[in-house]
């Protein structure tokens, strides 16, 4: 009796043993099938639906696409217009939004999870509350900037740092969510490492913690302000749909950003406006796209270290 | 074994290997300690984790925690550089004492007693920056007079038999290092700030054995300079590295299933290994428990 005959016998079957399945069993069964085509067919339609919106999005602006839509002001005149104003304002709003909002979220970040006691109901009920606010409407922002604006009596509210404080307190919480994300990350073996030779707290959260959170919070920070970028819904409430044609200098001149000149364009009857509107949203959904490739970039370059 | 035995008696045995009265336990302790444990109960909340605990830590000497997992040795490590008070809820009662003083005192800053008492991890955790900024991290933060930070760099990463391996990069990850240099990287940077103790958790526990053995050659080194204290599960090493050797064991309490590590059997490695006291003790060195 040779060895092979020996091997190739077969083994005793017992309940333990792999069952032998057909070609429309198991993970290939008519029910699997179905629920797999089912889901394909869910995620085809999403990426579809954008695809056809941003080609006639694109096909609809392309006339419209010159170096008049960036270096000219908003005019009565097709011809003539250009989103100069807007896009200049939404970079005075987003930079403006981007400086008061990240050191105050990373702030409240680092508080939150590096000195917080988690044992007081106080920090608890803020934990809770910050995860609220993140799920808050944007245009109660606006109105929460209008009513202090006016209780303060300002009465021109569509400046640059009203429009900024808006946004700052939209995307604030999501600020704060993903710099404690980021600071959780950092495995507690670091911070051990470090108090362990002599640092303070403080020296381990400023040496250590914080920069090994750089790259999660740049992530979030950006992810954030692109979305912040794309709002138009609390700008409206501080009355930013006028007719700009200046550039803002300062943080107190007025201004427009691409989301509301594209808002005002499209509401206009004639077809020339809406196509100027098309080549606005092109133009914002690049910047977008290009402020993600970026966050993607950061966080590719910087992943997991440990 | 410890689970047959009543708890009480267990402990007055204890009592009895330790306590003055017993003849020969004053010259089985170290004539120069520079740090001593005296009654000392660490609790986690209401959990007793570690029971009564009294013990002196040489002066230039190398002295082994060993001991069932759960014994509460690292415990008591890490309650030495009060490491302990990061833990929610953990808390010591009786006195702790580095060179006379009590590191629990209500004035002592735990901050400066980290920078006394070094410790070395069980897991190597070098900071994710260069080699060079690892082992200047502690004096830096510290605020260490320095005259040259290149000197006491090298100086330490010798100390640490590292330098030979690593003075062309300097400026590289410390994470780019295998897991033994990472350690001993770490062992650098606990040098550098000049401590008088350097305790160690198990510093090998993770590593191959040509790198144990490189590791506990270097704190036969070390031992010149300083006072060592090691936890290890590895009880070879206690025997090759240690100069006393504490065990400990788990006992569990009446009525409920918390089990509380006290202190066995203290005494010269020599004796531990050769010649225990204490039946327990004889059993685990021999490996028929733990």
């Amino acid at each position: 009796m040779s060895s092979t005959a020996h091997r190739t016998s077969p083994a005793p079957k017992t309940s333990r043993g792999l069952k032998q399945t057909g070609f429309f069993q198991g993970e290939r069964s008519p029910a699997a099938l179905v629920v797999l085509f089912a889901l394909w067919a869910c995620l085809a339609f999403a990426v579809l639906f954008l695809l056809v919106l941003l080609v006639t999005t694109f096909l609809d602006g392309r006339e419209m696409f010159s170096w008049h839509l960036i270096t000219d002001y908003a005019s009565s005149d097709p011809e003539q217009a250009g989103a100069r104003a807007a896009i200049l304002g939404s970079v005075w709003v987003i930079a403006t939004t981007a400086v008061m909002t990240i050191p105050i979220g990373v702030a409240a970040a680092v508080y939150m999870e590096e000195f917080a006691d988690h044992n007081k109901w106080w920090n608890r009920a803020i934990e809770v509350n910050v995860q609220n606010l993140a799920a808050v409407p944007s245009i109660i922002y606006g109105l929460v900037t209008l009513g202090v604006l006016t209780a303060l009596n300002i009465v021109q509210r569509n400046i640059v740092i009203a429009g900024a404080i808006a946004l700052s307190l939209l995307i604030l919480p999501v600020v704060i969510v993903a710099t404690r994300e980021a600071i959780r990350s950092v495995p507690n073996e670091i911070r051990q490492g470090s108090l362990a030779l002599g640092a303070t707290q403080w020296q381990t959260t400023w040496r250590q913690v914080l920069p090994s959170s750089v790259p999660g919070i740049a992530t979030g920070s950006i992810l954030a302000l692109s979305r912040a970028m794309g709002e138009a819904a609390p700008l409206l409430v501080l009355g930013a749909l006028v007719f700009v044609t200046f550039d803002p200098t300062s943080i107190f001149d007025q201004f427009s950003t691409m989301p509301i000149q594209t808002f005002n364009w499209a509401s206009r009857p004639q077809e020339e406006f809406h196509q100027l509107a098309s080549a606005t949203s092109i133009l914002l959904l690049v910047l977008l796209l290009a402020m993600n490739a970026v966050a993607i970039t950061i966080r590719n370059i910087y992943e997991k270290r440990w | 074994m410890n689970n047959t035995m009543p708890a009480a008696p267990a402990t007055d045995d204890v009592a009895a290997h330790l306590g003055e009265s017993s003849p020969g336990t004053h010259l089985e302790r170290p004539d120069n300690p520079i740090m001593a444990c005296e009654d000392v109960d660490i609790f986690y909340g209401d959990f007793k984790a570690v029971s009564n605990v009294s013990l002196q830590f040489g002066f230039n000497e190398i002295t082994a925690l060993i001991g069932p997992s759960g014994c509460g040795k690292s415990t008591v490590l890490r309650s030495l550089n009060r490491m302990n008070d990061l833990i929610e809820g953990a808390r010591v009662e009786g006195t702790i004492t580095f060179r006379g003083e009590e590191i629990y005192g209500k004035k002592v800053d735990p901050i400066e007693v980290r920078r006394r008492i070094g410790m070395v991890f069980q897991k190597a955790n070098p900071f994710p920056k260069s080699i060079y900024d690892n082992v200047a991290y502690g004096p830096r933060v510290s605020g260490m007079k320095v005259e040259s930070m290149d000197e006491l760099v090298e100086s330490s990463l010798r100390a640490a038999a590292l330098w030979d391996e690593v003075k062309d990069k300097l400026k590289d990850s410390g994470l780019g290092l295998s897991g033994g240099q990472q350690q001993r990287l770490c062992i650098a940077r606990t040098i550098a700030v000049r401590p008088d103790v350097i305790l160690m958790d198990e510093p090998c526990s993770s590593l191959d054995p040509i790198a144990t053995l490189r590791i506990e050659d270097l704190m036969h080194e070390l031992k010149q300079d300083f006072s060592i204290v090691i936890v290890t599960h590895n009880m070879q090493q206690a025997a090759r590295v240690a100069d006393r050797t504490a065990f400990f064991t788990a006992l569990s309490a009446e009525g409920s299933g918390d089990r509380t590590g006290v202190l066995v059997e203290y005494a010269p490695t020599r004796k531990i290994f050769d010649d225990p006291a204490d039946q327990r003790t004889e059993d685990y060195v021999s490996g028929r428990f733990g």
